[in-house]
């Protein structure tokens, strides 16, 4: 009789889903946690726009003469999915919905410090994606989402305005939510809650924050420059009209080095707090993991001319940005040392979340690791602009930062929610997630040290079976991520009641009930201990 | 696991593709030894992390809800060691590939030359002879050559997997590449930065043949004009040659024995004059003056297309080539 009363106080219980209904209670909220949901539901819209482009490309590459679509039209393809996965699902992914989520609650916060700024953001997002959009739906952008000149500013005949206005509009959004991140952790933390107190997430999204802040405007900026030369034939890049080419190479990759850590930093927090909370103890080298967070932001800045080996830059500023490269690479390894450690001797269970943090693991050092080959000068030339290259960021962005904000979705799935989701489904997930995404992207990297070229249309016949493996793979991919679409959200009606604290982790977002109230706290708590307190015993004395 | 099945997937890979294209220059093998050295170095790395990944996911696997784990305190010199022992090996990789790509900046003083302009969807070739190519390069085997490259548009480039060559081919300016065949037969050659719609077929194949048959080979297809004589012809057709030509009184730079030489600007800087530095003189003759000259000459940006101003190029090279020879004797 005592859990039916207890089940029926958790169902009238106000909290920050029921306290209000109706559209306008959603699209006017200031709550960060309804904010969040917001942008869960924009993001996974647009990454099933993104997913769509992708499942196209692959289909056309079955046959080396091209299966379904006109170069012309597969170039639109390729464009609109980095577009898309890059600027409307990836940046915004964690940051922007478990970020929202989280950050106040981690903190002991009631909020973000400025509420209706992070509305804001949302809808600059949402107006962003309405150009991208429009420019879908009109005929689309065949540049790539790198937007290279002179053939953006003045050879492309697709709608380059449209697109280049939605990613200079998204990354408003960027700065905004960058902005009030970097505020609320300075200013909202709870009594006690010392930055070294502070969980890994949190770190790694100011971290995160102070980047999005210093990177976006030099994009925008590029952009408009590019904008400018397209509608006025301002000369700034097209050498015809008395610009330089390599300039917008140098802008662009100087936001865009920094952006590819806009993506992995915050994944990286999301590992820490997965890898704690199911191997029930501390961070191994907590400090280690912080302090690394800050050296990938600052030593990002400094690389980005490693995209351009063989742009016919100096030999000279190459071997510098070749080594600042490999120089980057040393902090992400601390990390996936300190993560590998915290398991040792730990209480490691293998609930779903905890099979996407391993998954993070394996396919981000991979990706890593395959980061120094196009880090050192030789190989570079060979793999630049190959499937490699596709291979090694896919690595890093899908099987690094997609499996980490999988696996941040899961964990926290029953505090946003209130409810708990299939387990085994979960794991089954996970799994196929895992086989299908090393289907579609391994061959990959055999393919590029062959010569096959990444945006080509068609392709020689000799990479025609690597290329259907991979295709193959792709639609396994597809399966492992539409699983948790459906039991997710079958799980919101039907799932179990989760309680406070399904998975006995540490951190203040498990103290509040869950779905939290409001206010996230019945009364703002007070932090007396670490991070990661977990419970230990004394090490065992042989004799 | 993911090595396991990852190196699985090499191995029968392998069994039915080639896992490195045809190794058919000079720095092919050094590229490819690097590469292997690479692979071996992540599949030790990506075995290593997951054999202790599974070793404590098992042996400290939960056993009961309510079990309490072990102490265990941060390692300094642990710490140490798995920053110290990557960066090591980063180092070591940096000074391969670098030195690798540093011996492997510069051509050899004896290259033969060939021309290259890219435009969509492309490739036109020419050899120093006046012999044209489109979307073909015969070449004779173990001679260096150089390729001097440029857009008549957008950005392309020139990419030769079996020659482990690629460079950016950009409108506006020279860059270039060489190489020194090993091996005859043909491979291809494509565009490896997207430049638009037909981007995917701007490919073609580099023929290496044997020095008799290339000689042979070039002699057939000579055109009546060789580079520099149709450049001179351009020369006086445009009017050149009426302020740039010998007995000038001084009111105009001179251009014999010019190339190669160094000349102060009027900003005070030095400057080459090598193919970019007559490019831009030519297209952009305001750009970068020279000190002491002060009319200025007209614009021709526009006038000519990229492969006449090649042979421009090569024509003023041949007056500085006469004078030297001239001075020699
Ligand atoms: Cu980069
Ligand atoms: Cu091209």
């Amino acid at each position: 009789m005592s859990v039916a009363v207890a089940e029926l106080a958790t169902r009238s219980r106000v909290h920050y889903l029921n306290e209000s209904y109706g559209v306008k209670s959603w699209l006017l909220t200031t709550d960060h946690k309804r904010i969040a949901i917001l942008y869960m539901v924009s993001i996974t819209f647009m990454f099933l726009v993104g997913a769509c482009a992708a499942a196209l490309m692959r289909i056309q590459l079955l046959e080396p003469a091209g299966a379904i679509v006109q170069p012309e039209t597969y170039n639109k393809l390729f464009s609109i999915h980095g577009i898309i996965m890059v600027w409307f699902f990836l940046i915004p992914s964690i940051p922007a919905v478990l970020g929202n989520f989280l950050i106040p609650m981690m903190i002991g916060a009631r909020d973000v410090a400025f509420p209706k700024l992070n509305l804001l953001s949302w809808y600059i997002y949402i107006i962003g994606a309405c150009f991208i959009l429009y420019t879908l739906i009109y005929g689309g952008v065949d540049t790539g989402w790198t937007f290279y000149t002179p053939y953006s500013s003045t050879y492309s005949n697709s709608h380059v305005f449209g697109a280049a206005a939605g990613v200079f509009i998204v990354g408003f959004s960027s700065i905004l939510t960058g902005l009030n991140f970097i505020v609320t952790v300075h200013k909202m933390r709870a009594p006690g809650m010392t930055w070294f107190r502070l969980p890994l997430f949190i770190w790694s999204l100011y971290a995160t924050s102070i980047v999005l802040v210093l990177a976006t405007p030099v994009l925008a900026i590029t952009l408009s420059l590019m904008a400018m030369e397209r509608f006025l034939h301002i000369g700034i890049f097209n050498p015809a009209i008395g610009g330089d080419p390599l300039l917008f190479q140098h802008l662009f990759w100087f936001y865009s080095h920094p952006a590819v850590y806009i993506m992995v930093l915050p994944a990286m927090g999301v590992i820490s707090e997965l890898v704690a909370a199911y191997s029930r103890r501390r961070v191994y080298g907590y400090a280690f993991v912080a302090f690394s967070s800050f050296a990938i932001a600052l030593i990002a800045f400094l690389v980005w001319g490693h995209h351009m080996f063989v742009s016919g830059q100096s030999v000279y500023a190459g071997m510098v940005f070749s080594a600042l490269s490999f120089l980057v690479a040393i902090p992400s390894g601390i990390k996936v040392f300190n993560w590998t450690a915290t398991l040792y001797k730990g209480s490691n269970s293998y609930d779903a979340p905890m099979l996407y943090a391993l998954g993070f693991l394996g396919l981000f050092t991979m990706g890593g690791l395959t980061g120094l080959f196009l880090a050192s000068l030789s190989i570079d030339v060979h793999l630049h602009d190959t499937y490699f290259v596709i291979a090694h960021f896919h690595y890093i962005m899908v099987g690094g930062s997609v499996m980490a904000y999988m696996g941040g979705l899961h964990y926290w799935w029953p505090k946003m929610t209130g409810r708990l989701y299939p387990d085994k489904w979960a794991r089954f997930a996970a799994f196929t997630i895992f086989i299908g995404f090393n289907l579609t992207f391994f061959p990959q990297y055999i393919l590029g040290y062959l010569g096959m070229l990444r945006r080509y249309a068609v392709y020689p016949a000799q990479f025609q079976a690597l290329n259907v493996l991979s295709s193959a793979g792709a639609s396994i991919l597809g399966v492992g991520y539409f699983i948790p679409l459906v039991y997710l959200i079958w799980s919101m009606r039907y799932g179990r009641e989760a309680g406070p604290n399904p998975w006995r982790a540490k951190g203040l977002e498990w103290e509040t009930a869950s779905p939290p109230p409001r206010e996230n706290f019945e009364e703002t708590p007070i932090v007396t201990e670490e991070a990661y307190a977990y419970p230990t015993r004394p090490r065992a004395v042989r004799v | 696991m993911i090595q396991v099945f990852n190196f699985g997937i090499a191995t029968a890979a392998s069994l039915f593709f080639p896992l490195h294209p045809p190794a058919a220059s000079t720095i092919a093998p050094q590229v490819d030894y690097l590469y292997y050295f690479l692979t071996a170095f992540t599949l030790f790395f990506t075995f290593l992390i997951f054999a202790f990944i599974f070793y404590f996911m098992v042996k400290y696997r939960r056993r009961s809800e309510d079990e309490v784990p072990e102490e265990v305190k941060v390692s300094i010199p642990l710490e140490l060691t798995w920053t110290l022992i990557p960066t090591a090996i980063c180092a070591l990789i940096f000074f391969w590939g670098s030195s690798l790509f540093f011996r492997n900046a510069r051509p050899p003083a004896n290259s033969m030359e060939v021309f290259v302009v890219g435009k969509q969807w492309m490739w036109q070739l020419q050899h120093a002879n006046g012999a044209r190519e489109i979307n073909e390069l015969h070449v004779p085997l173990n001679v260096p050559v150089k390729l001097t490259m440029t857009s008549e548009d957008v950005i392309h480039d020139f990419f030769v997997p079996a020659f482990r060559v690629k460079e950016d081919v950009l409108p506006g300016r020279y860059t270039s590449i060489w190489f020194q065949a090993t091996k005859l037969g043909s491979f291809m050659f494509e565009c490896a930065q997207m430049c638009g719609a037909f981007h995917s077929s701007m490919h073609g194949e580099v023929i290496v043949m044997k020095p008799d048959d290339f000689a042979h080979w070039l002699a057939t297809n000579a055109p009546s004009q060789t580079m520099s004589s149709a450049g001179g012809q351009l020369f006086s057709q445009l009017g050149c040659a009426s302020c740039h030509q010998e007995d000038s009184s001084g009111k105009y730079p001179q251009l014999a024995g010019i190339y190669g030489h160094q000349v102060t600007l009027r900003n005070g800087a030095r400057a080459t004059v090598d193919e970019g530095f007559l490019r831009s003189a030519i297209v952009n003759p305001n750009s970068e003056p020279v000190a002491g000259y002060s009319v200025s000459m007209p614009s021709f940006q526009g006038q000519i297309n990229e492969v006449q101003l090649l042979d421009l190029i090569a024509y003023i090279k041949t007056l500085g080539a006469a004078r030297k020879e001239a001075a020699i004797q």
